[in-house]
């Protein structure tokens, strides 16, 4: 079945997967509006991959539903494939092939039409038009990712996954690939990108946070900010490690993290915060000041979250959650 | 807009790919063609089920005329080369042991004059028969000897004691093969056994080398079906597993003057059915296989059987009906016996039918196997 333009293009509910006995994704409910892009944030392991490809088609639920650009993501995996495009988190375009035959080969697999024309097109978007004979294996991180980014596009896909497609990749070339995906959600495409980033979070018009295979929040960077309900203060000064040492102690101090010459010292209960920071405003050399908490900081107190919530339960190793 | 069942332009992008990573892969181009001349080579002047000149020792306590003309006859008959004369019994059983001779031949005193006075004397022949099919050519050839030594030495006064003649005449013909060479009946078979080890395993590390490399997971997203890739995947393979069987007809003939009687085109015909069915056993053994590693392992345990089970190195028909039934199983038993028949009997459609369709019966399903097996998804 075809829907006129559904105004979710990603639609699901209660998706589960396990592998081995251990819960990976449990009960994810995710909607992403059309021509937005969402930032897709947790842990190693938190089951971020397990979800998307979920979404694209390429592992079955063992429990949940929902719909992916109108189509069934279970039944229509098929059709959602037509309609998307995934870029892996490891490079996996051909090694051995040139840069493009790759392209050609996508064109092919995809049925499109006016191929050289494509494929012309998206070399000299690249800038490759010149080693376009070089084999993909011999480029650079960046260059893969630029790479695999163009193939992904080809088709003029609906939807964009992108699995820390910048992981490895230096600042410059990160920035180039951001302004890329901003210029693609203003034609209309939505995109859902994980990302271990934060400046790149803060790029996206929502992030979901995901952690331990559960949803903890989603939203705007400045609601997910503000709904953590966290205080924070800065502190600069001389020698702040055995500082740290002392202030992780205190009970209303969930999380002190060093930035620098400065400590990001941060706590849910604000009075309580305060109060227990109050004996070491006086001390010499240190210079205190109340902040808006970074994203940063949310970000480290939902890790720090989860790990005490799921200490006792999870006995052992987390490994990546393929 | 849906997703047609079969794409040929999908299809033929996966071949044009496949294609492409063979030429720039070139350790693996040189194997294909380097593994059938090498085999050929090595079975086609190694290896001799019939061997001749094999080292003898006589010990002889009789100098007679007739003693030394059965040493000659043996010398005649090409199986034995007397290189060895210990000076006693215990000599003799040394070099037995030792493996220095495979026979030892001992003529008793007075070998002559019992035989004329008709008391039957012994000629022994001890063979190492710990490997029967060096001896058994020989041992047969003795005995055949014995009447030709009778039959020349007893003449005139003793003409009576010769051996009667059996009443009946028998006669053997070796059809298709009359000198008894063995590559004769290796080369054919060679093609069974090359076309199997490089088949399977060359498909089942085409596809779980895109496991490794994480290229199966972009192949997987792409709107793709099993089929498609299945047939990108093998065609390249078949192209290959002809040049193979090419090149192995071509130096049995030009080398090894192995006779070519029977239809080309008809073994070609054959031919593609049976690579098609190594194809989609690699093609099966890759749905199951993790890594390359494990991919190449378990090629071995499906190809050995086929070299021993198939009658490629042992007669077929000396197996126990057990082994009978597993080796009619495999498809290398049947095109053993197809690219015989056509090669050295000139054998035609109708002759090698009783082979061909089992192997039909295997190609459909195996590939049945092989589609329903390919993981669409990662799971």
């Amino acid at each position: 079945m075809m829907t006129a333009a559904p105004d979710n293009v990603i639609d699901v509910r209660g998706l589960t997967k396990s592998f081995g006995g251990r819960k990976v994704v449990d009960s994810f409910d995710v909607q992403v509006p059309r021509g937005r892009i969402y930032g897709f944030l947790g842990p190693n392991g938190s089951g971020k991959t397990t979800t998307l490809r979920m979404i694209c088609g390429l592992l079955t639920p063992d429990a949940g539903e929902g719909t992916c650009l109108g189509f069934d993501i279970v039944e229509e995996a098929a059709e959602v494939k037509r309609r998307i495009g995934y870029m892996t988190q490891k490079f996996s375009f051909w090694e051995d092939l040139s840069i493009r035959e790759n392209l050609e080969f996508v064109a092919d697999l995809y049925g499109l039409d006016r191929r050289k024309e494509r494929v012309d097109t998206a070399l000299q978007n690249l800038n490759l038009v010149d080693r376009q004979k070089q084999l993909a294996g011999q480029l650079s991180g960046g260059w893969k990712q630029r790479l695999a980014l163009a193939a992904c596009i080809l088709h003029e896909p609906e939807l964009l996954l992108l699995d820390e497609p910048t992981a490895g990749v230096d600042p410059k070339a990160r920035r180039e690939f951001w302004d890329e995906i901003h210029r693609l959600a203003a034609e209309g495409l939505t995109v859902l990108v994980s990302t271990h980033y934060m400046d790149e979070a803060e790029r996206c018009h929502a992030i979901i946070y995901m952690s331990y295979g559960r949803l903890v929040t989603q939203g705007t960077v400045k609601d997910v900010i503000r709904g953590a309900g966290l205080s924070t203060w800065v502190v600069r000064g001389q020698n702040l490690m055995p500082l740290a040492r002392e202030l992780e102690a205190e009970k209303a101090v969930k999380t002190v993290a060093p930035f620098g010459d400065n400590l990001h010292v941060s706590g849910t209960d604000k009075q309580a915060l305060e109060a227990a920071l109050k004996p070491y405003f006086n001390r010499e050399g240190l210079s205190w000041h109340e902040a808006e908490p970074s994203f940063e900081d949310i970000f480290i107190r939902y890790m720090a979250d989860a790990q005490d919530n799921f200490k006792g339960a999870e006995n052992g190793n987390e490994g990546d959650a393929a | 807009m849906t997703t047609s069942l079969f794409s040929f332009r999908r299809a033929r992008a996966i071949l044009a790919k496949e294609f492409i990573q063979l030429r720039r892969d070139t350790v693996t181009l040189r194997m294909i063609v380097m593994i059938p001349i090498m085999q050929l080579l090595l079975f086609g002047y190694a290896l001799n089920t019939d061997p001749k000149h094999l080292p003898t020792a006589v010990i002889s306590q009789d100098s007679s005329p007739i003693a030394r003309a059965f040493v000659a006859g043996l010398k005649n008959t090409d199986y034995f080369s007397i290189d060895h004369e210990p000076r006693s019994e215990a000599e003799a059983t040394e070099m037995l042991q030792r493996g220095d001779v495979l026979f030892v031949v001992s003529i008793p005193p007075n070998f002559e004059r019992d035989l004329l006075r008709g008391e039957k004397p012994k000629l022994l022949i001890e063979a190492d028969a710990s490997d029967p099919v060096a001896t058994s050519g020989a041992l047969s050839a003795a005995n055949g000897m014995m009447d030709r030594v009778l039959k020349e030495e007893l003449k005139g006064t003793l003409a009576p004691l010769r051996p009667a003649k059996p009443p009946v005449e028998l006669r053997l013909h070796r059809a298709y093969n009359p000198e008894g060479f063995t590559r004769y009946n290796i080369v054919p078979g060679l093609i069974a056994i090359i076309l199997t080890m490089t088949g399977i395993m060359m498909t089942a590390l085409a596809i779980t080398r895109e496991r490794e490399r994480g290229t199966m997971e972009n192949l997987l997203a792409m709107p793709v079906r099993p089929l498609e890739v299945m047939v990108g995947k093998i065609t390249p393979y078949v192209v290959i597993g002809f040049v193979q069987a090419a090149i192995i007809v071509a130096v049995a003939w030009a080398l090894f003057q192995v006779p070519v009687v029977g239809s080309l085109w008809l073994l070609a015909a054959t031919l593609i059915i049976f690579i098609t069915c190594n194809m989609a056993i690699g093609f099966t053994l890759s749905a199951a296989a993790e890594n390359q590693t494990q991919a190449i392992q378990m090629s071995m345990m499906v190809t050995l059987p086929s070299i021993m089970l198939s009658g490629f190195l042992f007669p077929f028909r000396g197996m126990p009906e057990w082994a009978q039934v597993i080796g009619n199983i495999m498809p290398a038993t049947h095109f053993i016996n197809i690219s015989r028949g056509i090669l050295l009997k000139g054998s035609g459609m109708a002759e090698i039918w009783p082979h061909v369709w089992p192997l039909l019966v295997f190609m459909a399903a195996i590939t049945l196997i092989a589609m329903k097996r390919y993981r669409r998804t990662l799971d």
